[in-house]
């Protein structure tokens, strides 16, 4: 088996979920056929290269304070100074470059809803331009990975 | 695959938070940017938290099956496993037929979150899915096939793809969090 394999069905099978037991990477060993340090190796590995951005629990975000879908509508030369200054606030925790009108995109998260409020007027004044604030009403779905064997 | 939080208004009631209580805090700040890679995490958590190591097993798998926490994995990197592109497609589909059509988009797998957002003046759309491929061929794909799956539903439709990722950290809630949290730099949300 060489590494990358290993790595690559460690994700495919632990992506979902790891096992809830005392010494899980052990556990998870078992189940790939071979030993507790390789899986941490592999982990490590994976982690270091960015291929894994973490182990660990995936929070549901809507039971955690607030957090929105914001665009601004940037002019082309101003984009890389607005996207510094939204990129700046430890609430925005993704911030996206997007070909449409509205160029640029980010998730703002915070304790409540009036301190998002504060942030998006805070943005409006200091740009001029007007963020488009939008709220999940619904989810239909959130992602739990990806199938990686079965897609092409 | 999906997980979906739609409940029907007469037996809706408010879920469980996170942050309502110290020790559901405690864990999101401890464990929000990932578990220290130790041949027994559980036992360094149940540590912190002043908890047995039962305990917080039993702690984790309420959270879980309340939905407070989505999975508890190894969690990859999209973006670095080949799935460079990503779509946000947008729809406007009628305000009545939305359950049933956000559901359908939901269903599809090559979907990672399918979403109803509020309509804005000169803000027309009402759902949102993300579509994530190895091109942009792929997503074009994946678009066509929402927009067939959705028919004359939809009156108007658009893909934003990024051009740029400027910024991708995980859940963020206080400033412990804040600096225990990673960025990441280049993923897929």
């Amino acid at each position: 088996m060489t590494p990358n394999s290993l790595a690559r069905r460690l994700i495919d099978r632990f992506q979902h979920g790891l096992p809830l037991c005392a010494e899980p990477y052990q556990a998870m060993a078992q189940a790939l056929g071979c030993c507790e340090a390789q899986v941490l190796d592999c982990l490590q590995h994976l982690q270091v290269a960015g291929t894994l951005s973490r182990v660990g629990p995936v929070f549901e975000h809507t039971r955690a304070g607030a957090s929105t879908l914001a665009a601004l509508a940037v002019p082309e030369d101003r984009l890389h100074q607005v996207a510094a200054r939204v990129s700046q606030y430890p609430e925005v925790n993704h911030n996206y470059a997007r070909e449409h009108r509205y160029n640029l995109w980010f998730v703002l998260t915070g304790p409540n809803r009036a301190h998002l409020d504060n942030i998006l007027q805070e943005l409006e004044h200091d740009t001029g331009l007007m963020p488009l604030d939008l709220p999940m009403l619904t989810a239909y779905r959130i992602d739990l990975g990806f199938a990686l064997e079965t897609t092409p | 695959m999906s997980a979906c939080t739609s409940p029907s208004e007469s037996l809706w009631q408010a879920p469980p938070r996170l942050d309502e209580t110290p020790l559901a805090l405690r864990l999101v700040e401890l464990t929000q940017a990932g578990l220290p890679l130790l041949e027994d995490p559980w036992a360094w958590l149940a540590e912190q938290l002043g908890l047995s190591v039962e305990s917080t097993l039993d702690l984790l798998k309420r959270l879980q099956a309340e939905g407070a926490i989505r999975r508890i994995a190894a969690v990859p990197n999209h973006y670095r496993l080949g799935y460079r592109h990503n779509g946000m497609t947008v729809w406007d589909v009628a305000d009545a037929d939305i359950s049933r059509l956000g559901a359908l988009l939901g269903a599809q797998p090559f979907v990672s979150h399918c979403y109803r957002r509020p309509r804005r003046p000169g803000w027309r759309y009402n759902l949102f899915a993300m579509v994530h491929g190895r091109s942009r061929e792929e997503i074009d794909r994946y678009r066509e096939h929402l927009r067939y799956l959705l028919g004359d539903a939809c009156t108007a439709e658009d893909m934003l793809v990024s051009s740029r990722i400027l910024k991708k950290t995980g859940l963020r809630l206080s400033p412990v969090g804040a600096k225990l949290a990673r960025e990441t730099g280049a993923s897929v949300l």
